[in-house]
């Protein structure tokens, strides 16, 4: 019933956008798997980890653009929610070892024994069950979100003050996870790993299925994210958009709906991560600079905030440039990187869906106006 | 006699560092003197040392030193004296004035010259008096302090007759603490023991608190005289680590405060969140860097006065790029300020990499003038004047901006755009220059921090990437558009950051100040001193 209810949230873009992933989710890991190498179909498993990890970014940008394109909070620390569901499958992944690291220490992850530590740390417990630490993906996040938001809503911090102190806590936790007595590896991070649910991670089967799960879970949270949108409560969310205070009045608890989306959008950030580590095989701390989750609003940008569909197309155009560049002309990126944060807040409000609605819309109804939602006029000077 | 062995040491160290070889006798003199010592009995050995000890050269106490150890030895052929180094059965024999090697001698061929208790005290008090009545204070005190490291019950005689001719106060100090841990660890009667204690708690440092803590667990009056001294210097120490510590807060405070003045203007001041702050602080810093290139190219004579040249450089570099930023991109977003902050951040990247395209990727060297290099302490905090003079200067642009802002034109129809842009639009206030000058303004105060933090800070691409979030944090828990509150928000962190860092570590103690700062913001939203206002939405 549920399902059914989540199924007919979808609009028509929707529809579209889950039924191409699902179809990635198949049809990418079997041109991988099954189409012989040198076939024109033939998608190699360094392709297939990449755009994995494209997925992932993704659904990252899929829960910014849910707190900053449907309800105005512009998350500069979403990185952190990453990174936090990214350590909680990394330390799974570490407790999977077992005796087969450098030291051989049948329970404590190699960095301990380098530190010369004798017990697991009480926060380690139980990350060898695969339950627990998918537990964990979800609650870390969630948890710190909630106590995050609960604060920080309650006492209407809004705005730019709401962006700054994200920063700064995405900015403490990198300096917390960079310290090796935090029990986390330090700057090194958490790598080397080998299994995952008794599957060797390297292997072209495991990647296959993590890219199939990294595409359905996209999918997920885009039906989730949609019915949240399309729900009275994403109209309410809107409101407060474009006038907080203005839907206060009316007798919304506005804080209570800003936290609900603002956790939600923080698990899914934290999915997003515990999906990205296996794949990309390494956690550390920069995953917390505060310059990585600017990088994450200006996927929303480039793509859309306040579609849906932007923020996958964004994530996935501007890490396609970036793996282009850096790998082609490094001395360009950051120009190139600098220059669309500019062009796209001067020029492409809406971004490129933004901009693609614009050009239909010219086309089949040239006498319709935009209603230009993307602009939040007044509100928060 | 460990304390002789030290301060024949004091004496070949000092002798080492005067080249001018200025108390040294001739070597066929000295060698005659020397020769003496293998001449017969006890009387004339002393004699000899008496003797030795009036010639005041600066190589009599290792000569003495080793007669003490019973390594100087008579050639029986010639009567002549020597170093006798064992090697194997037989000695290697060393001039004792020249250090030329004499070549070996067989065990029968030479005679140890004969020490007793009278001899030794002989020796002791010619090295003391040669090395703690030296006539270079450098010296005395050195010899002060090395007895005061052996306290070695030994030395005391030879201190007793320094320390009745010593003129020079500090060094009759040492003296005395020397003394008096020499004592303590003599068997002198208990009494004079606890008046040593109380001689070396006055001291106060660090040594006597090393001293002391050997004697704290004795019994009896000393023991308990002891742990009070060393209680009392733990106090006073500590109350010297505060002074530290609230100097490097007013160091660290007046470093942030640079930083975070331009953006108090720009963010502030216009409601302009500008990531791109910390590129202009970086764009001053290398300003500098040229400036100093230029001068140690062309005229090498300046290089004095390149900071100074470098204000006015960084000041209009810095501003300029300011106004470019606000004229191309800022002007669009006005009263959009998250898109503002998004496009800032991109001209921060681009900024970035240009000045690596230019510079390198790599530091860049900026040199100290000659006035600003050194240190000099005040009691026991030990202050760099680079620190001094940023310390000073930050409290100098801070003034000069009020003076501006409150004084100035300028600075009037800066607070009138603020306060209501339309109203001052409609007095004929040009709106857009201001604009372009208020945000200039705080971009060439950004450039001015970026020469003094060249001072301190490593020159790089990514100078500025450390310090925008710590400006944000200072202007945002001073409260927005309250240049005060910027003055007290950086003083503030500042030494509170300084402060726990004895206690948690640098890195806790910056995690636990920016939480803090996280949950005094959920608290006091708009800062410590919030401008009042009824606007439901500010």
């Amino acid at each position: 019933m549920i399902t059914s209810f989540l199924i007919d949230s979808l609009d028509r873009r929707g529809r579209i956008v889950v039924g191409l992933l699902v179809a990635l989710a198949l049809l990418v890991p079997a041109g991988n798997l099954l189409v012989p190498e040198g076939s024109a179909f033939h998608v190699s498993t360094y392709q297939l980890t990449l755009f994995g990890k494209y997925l992932t970014y993704a659904l990252l940008a899929l829960s910014v653009d849910l707190v900053w394109g449907y309800c105005g909070i512009l998350s500069l620390g979403h990185g952190a929610f990453f990174a936090l569901g990214g350590y909680a499958m990394g330390m799974y992944l570490m407790r999977q070892i077992g005796a087969r690291g450098v030291y051989a220490d049948p329970v404590l992850p190699d960095f301990m024994v380098f530190l010369n530590w004798k017990e697991l740390p009480w926060f380690w417990h139980g990350f060898d069950m695969a339950w627990y630490a998918l537990l964990m993906v979800i609650l870390v996040p969630g948890l710190l979100a909630l106590l995050f938001g609960w604060l920080s809503f309650r006492s209407r911090v809004t705005g730019v003050y709401l962006s700054i102190i994200t920063q700064a806590l995405t900015y403490a936790l990198l300096l917390a996870f960079f310290r090796n007595d935090m029990g986390f590896g330090g700057n090194n991070g958490l790598t080397d790993f080998k299994d995952i649910v008794g599957f060797p991670i390297q292997a072209p089967g495991t990647r296959a299925a993590l890219f199939a799960a990294s595409a359905l879970m996209l999918a997920l949270g885009f039906v989730v994210a949609s019915a949240v949108v399309r729900s009275k409560l994403g109209k309410v969310l809107v409101a407060i958009r474009d006038a907080e205070s203005r839907t206060r009045f009316i007798g919304y608890r506005v804080e209570h709906y800003k936290l609900f989306v603002w956790t939600l959008s923080a698990v899914m950030a934290g999915v997003a991560g515990a999906l990205y580590v296996p794949q990309v095989g390494i956690i550390n701390p920069s995953e917390f600079d505060p310059a990585a989750s600017i990088e994450a609003v200006i996927w929303v940008a480039v793509g859309g905030r306040g579609t849906l569909v932007g923020p996958l197309i964004g994530a996935v155009a501007v890490n396609f440039g970036k793996t282009w560049f850096t790998g082609a002309l490094p001395e360009v990126w950051l120009y190139a990187l600098g220059a669309l944060f500019v062009v796209v807040t001067l020029f492409l409000p809406r971004g490129i869906v933004g901009l693609w609605d614009r050009v239909v819309s010219r086309r089949t109804k040239p006498a319709k106006e935009m209603d230009g939602s993307g602009r939040r006029a007044g509100e928060a000077a | 006699m460990r304390f002789l062995r030290l301060l024949a040491i004091v004496a070949a160290l000092a002798a080492g560092l005067q080249p001018a070889l200025a108390g040294r006798i001739a070597d066929a003199d000295l060698s005659a003197r020397v020769a003496a010592l293998g001449a017969g009995g006890f009387d004339e050995v002393e004699t000899a040392i008496t003797d030795l000890a009036a010639t005041g050269d600066d190589r009599v106490p290792a000569i003495l030193d080793r007669l003490g150890e019973g390594e100087l030895m008579v050639r029986k052929a010639d009567g002549a004296v020597f170093f006798a180094d064992k090697a194997g059965k037989d000695y290697r024999l060393t001039d004792p004035v020249t250090g030329a090697d004499a070549g070996p001698a067989p065990k029968a061929t030479v005679e140890k010259i004969k020490v007793n208790n009278r001899i030794r005290r002989a020796i002791a008090s010619a090295v003391g008096a040669l090395t703690l009545m030296s006539p270079d204070p450098a010296v005395r005190r050195a010899a002060a302090e090395a007895v005061m490291k052996s306290a070695d019950a030994a030395a005391l005689p030879a201190l007793e007759q320094a320390i009745a001719v010593e003129t020079v106060p500090d060094i009759r100090a040492a003296m005395v603490a020397a003394r008096a841990t020499a004592l303590l660890a003599s068997d002198a009667p208990e009494s004079d023991k606890v008046a040593a204690i109380a001689a070396i708690a006055d001291l106060g440092s660090r040594d006597a608190l090393g001293f002391l803590s050997g004697y704290t667990s004795a019994d009896g009056a000393v023991g308990d005289a002891a742990r009070k001294a060393a209680a009392a210097i733990e106090s006073r120490l500590m109350l010297w680590d505060m002074g530290q510590n609230l100097w490097y807060g007013l160091s660290l405070g007046s470093v942030l405060l640079l930083a975070a003045i331009g953006l108090a203007i720009t963010f502030g001041v216009m409601g302009v969140i500008n990531m791109a702050h910390g590129e202009m602080v970086m764009l001053g810093a290398y300003a500098t860097f040229t400036v100093q290139e230029v001068i140690r190219t062309s005229w090498p004579g300046l290089f004095d006065y390149s900071l100074l040249i470098a204000l006015p450089v960084a000041f209009l570099t810095a501003a300029l790029a300011g106004i470019l930023i606000e004229r191309s991109v800022i002007r669009w977003l006005y009263g959009r300020p998250l898109e503002t902050l998004l496009a800032t951040w991109g001209v921060s990247l681009i900024l970035q990499q240009a000045v690596r395209s230019l510079y390198g990727a790599n530091n860049r060297e900026v040199g100290n003038p000659s006035w600003m290099s050194g240190s000099f302490s005040v009691g026991d905090i030990q202050v760099t004047w680079t620190r001094l003079w940023i310390i000073l200067f930050a409290l100098a642009v801070f003034l000069a901006l009020i003076a501006v802002l409150k004084r100035t034109r300028l600075g009037l129809e800066m607070r009138a755009v603020t306060q209501n842009r339309q109203m001052a639009a409609a007095v004929g206030i040009r709106t857009p220059l201001v604009d372009a000058l208020t945000f200039g303004l705080g971009s060439g105060i950004a450039g001015l921090a970026g020469v003094a933090l060249s001072q301190i800070d490593n020159v790089s691409p990514n100078l500025g990437r450390g310090y925008i979030i710590d400006s944000f944090m200072v202007v945002v828990f001073g409260g927005v558009g309250n240049l005060w509150g910027t003055l007290v928000g950086a003083l503030t962190l500042g030494v509170a950051n300084k402060m726990l860092e004895p206690y948690a570590g640098a890195v806790l103690g910056k995690i636990i100040l920016l939480l803090a700062i996280i949950l005094f913001i959920q608290k006091r939203p708009r800062g410590l001193f919030a401008l009042k206002g009824r606007a439901v939405e500010a």
